[in-house]
């Protein structure tokens, strides 16, 4: 597979080092001739500088049959353009962003990027995994569907407590797949009875996790 | 009409200026606040420090009222990211934005974007001078990239 990288920072680096390591066929495009030296001496050939948002320079790193093109430089306007330019004029079929505010995620998909990486929103998210009192946890995007996986705590004060899943009106687009009570990991039915201590796992469209957030751990 | 600028280079402040003389209410967007010297004394619209790619300094100026988004900062990719961030997130209904490279230019507008490309523009006008009109449509395109 034939991969273009563009942004030799540090991501870029080992990003370009370990695909490299791993078979692949790849570029990696560096704005500063000072820096792609650098990276030459230790990466070889598969580095060459320009800017890759250039259509000469994504030309002449071969985009037209690439299959991925990755943009990891530190300035979000630039990874979109790479990305766009990427697609509008050399067709690539696959085309990640780095995306640094991460304000930006849904913005560079509305904008056909096919996948975004938000540092920020990525040790965020493990930041609030670690919070043992933390009660509502975003775990995870599925962002061609725009839905969010999150976990909520039910505590004893929560609306939800003792109450059977049949008879709590969920929020539109929202479900709750499992409940883990104990070490007792389960789907749950209409007659399962929400208690407090459990966590639940639950699958809601982005714009719903406000309100299925207020609705399972408000009291 | 209320019209959004954001960067305020000789470009954008003159287009400010003027603008501001006919009445129209501007606010202007840049980066480093030493920029906003260029705008006349008597210039009574906002002046916004930061970035125009970002949605709450675009809100900040006003872009929800906006007849207009006019993107004039050195950066063609910051113009180009802002020009689609006011066209799509906030429906402005006019917006106009500089891009140098004519590549990128030529691309954004098939894309749907109103876009001037100084380098085609100056270089077409400069070869008028030079040698004349016939080769300068032709001459115009291709350069710079």
């Amino acid at each position: 597979m034939y991969l273009i990288v563009v942004g030799g920072g540090k991501v870029g680096f080992y990003l370009t080092q370990t695909l490299l390591a791993e078979g692949h066929e790849v570029l990696l495009i560096e704005r500063s001739p000072e820096r792609a030296a650098e990276i030459l001496e230790q990466l070889g050939s598969a580095v060459v500088a320009g800017d890759g948002a250039e259509a000469a320079t994504l030309l002449a790193a071969g985009a037209a049959r690439a299959e991925v093109v990755v943009a990891v430089t530190g300035e979000d306007e630039d990874n979109l353009v790479i990305c766009q330019m990427a697609k509008l004029k050399f067709h690539v079929g696959r085309t990640i962003a780095r995306v640094n505010n991460p304000k930006n995620e849904q913005l560079f998909r509305l904008l056909g990027i096919d996948v975004t990486v938000s540092q920020t929103n990525y040790i965020l998210s493990l930041i609030e995994q670690a919070i043992p009192d933390r009660s509502f946890v975003h775990l995870l995007s599925l962002s061609h569907a725009d839905l969010a996986v999150v976990d909520a705590k039910i505590s004893a004060t929560s609306a939800v407590a003792h109450r059977a899943l049949g008879e709590i009106v969920l929020p539109a687009d929202t479900i709750i797949t499992a409940v883990a009570r104990g070490a007792h990991l389960f789907v749950p039915s209409a007659a399962t009875e929400l208690l407090p201590g459990d966590d639940i796992i639950a699958v809601a469209h982005r714009d719903r996790e406000d309100e299925l957030r207020r609705l399972l751990v408000a009291g | 009409m209320k019209v959004v600028i954001m960067g305020c280079g000789r470009v954008g402040a003159r287009i400010a200026s003027i603008l501001h003389h006919n009445g129209h209410r501007v606010a202007v967007i840049d980066t480093d606040s030493r920029a906003f010297r260029r705008l006349p004394a008597d210039f009574d619209g906002e002046t916004i420090i930061g970035t125009g790619i970002d949605e709450d300094v675009l809100r900040a100026a006003g872009i929800d009222e906006a007849a207009a988004f006019v993107a004039v900062s050195n950066g063609d990719n910051r113009n180009i990211m802002a020009a689609q961030v006011a066209r799509l997130v906030f429906k402005v209904p006019e917006v106009v934005c500089r891009i140098y490279d004519p590549v990128r230019e030529d691309t954004y507008r098939r894309l749907g974007l109103t876009t001037v490309c100084p380098t085609t523009t100056i270089s077409a006008i400069i070869l008028d001078q030079v040698i004349g009109t016939t080769d300068v449509a032709a001459s115009g395109r291709g350069g710079g990239s």
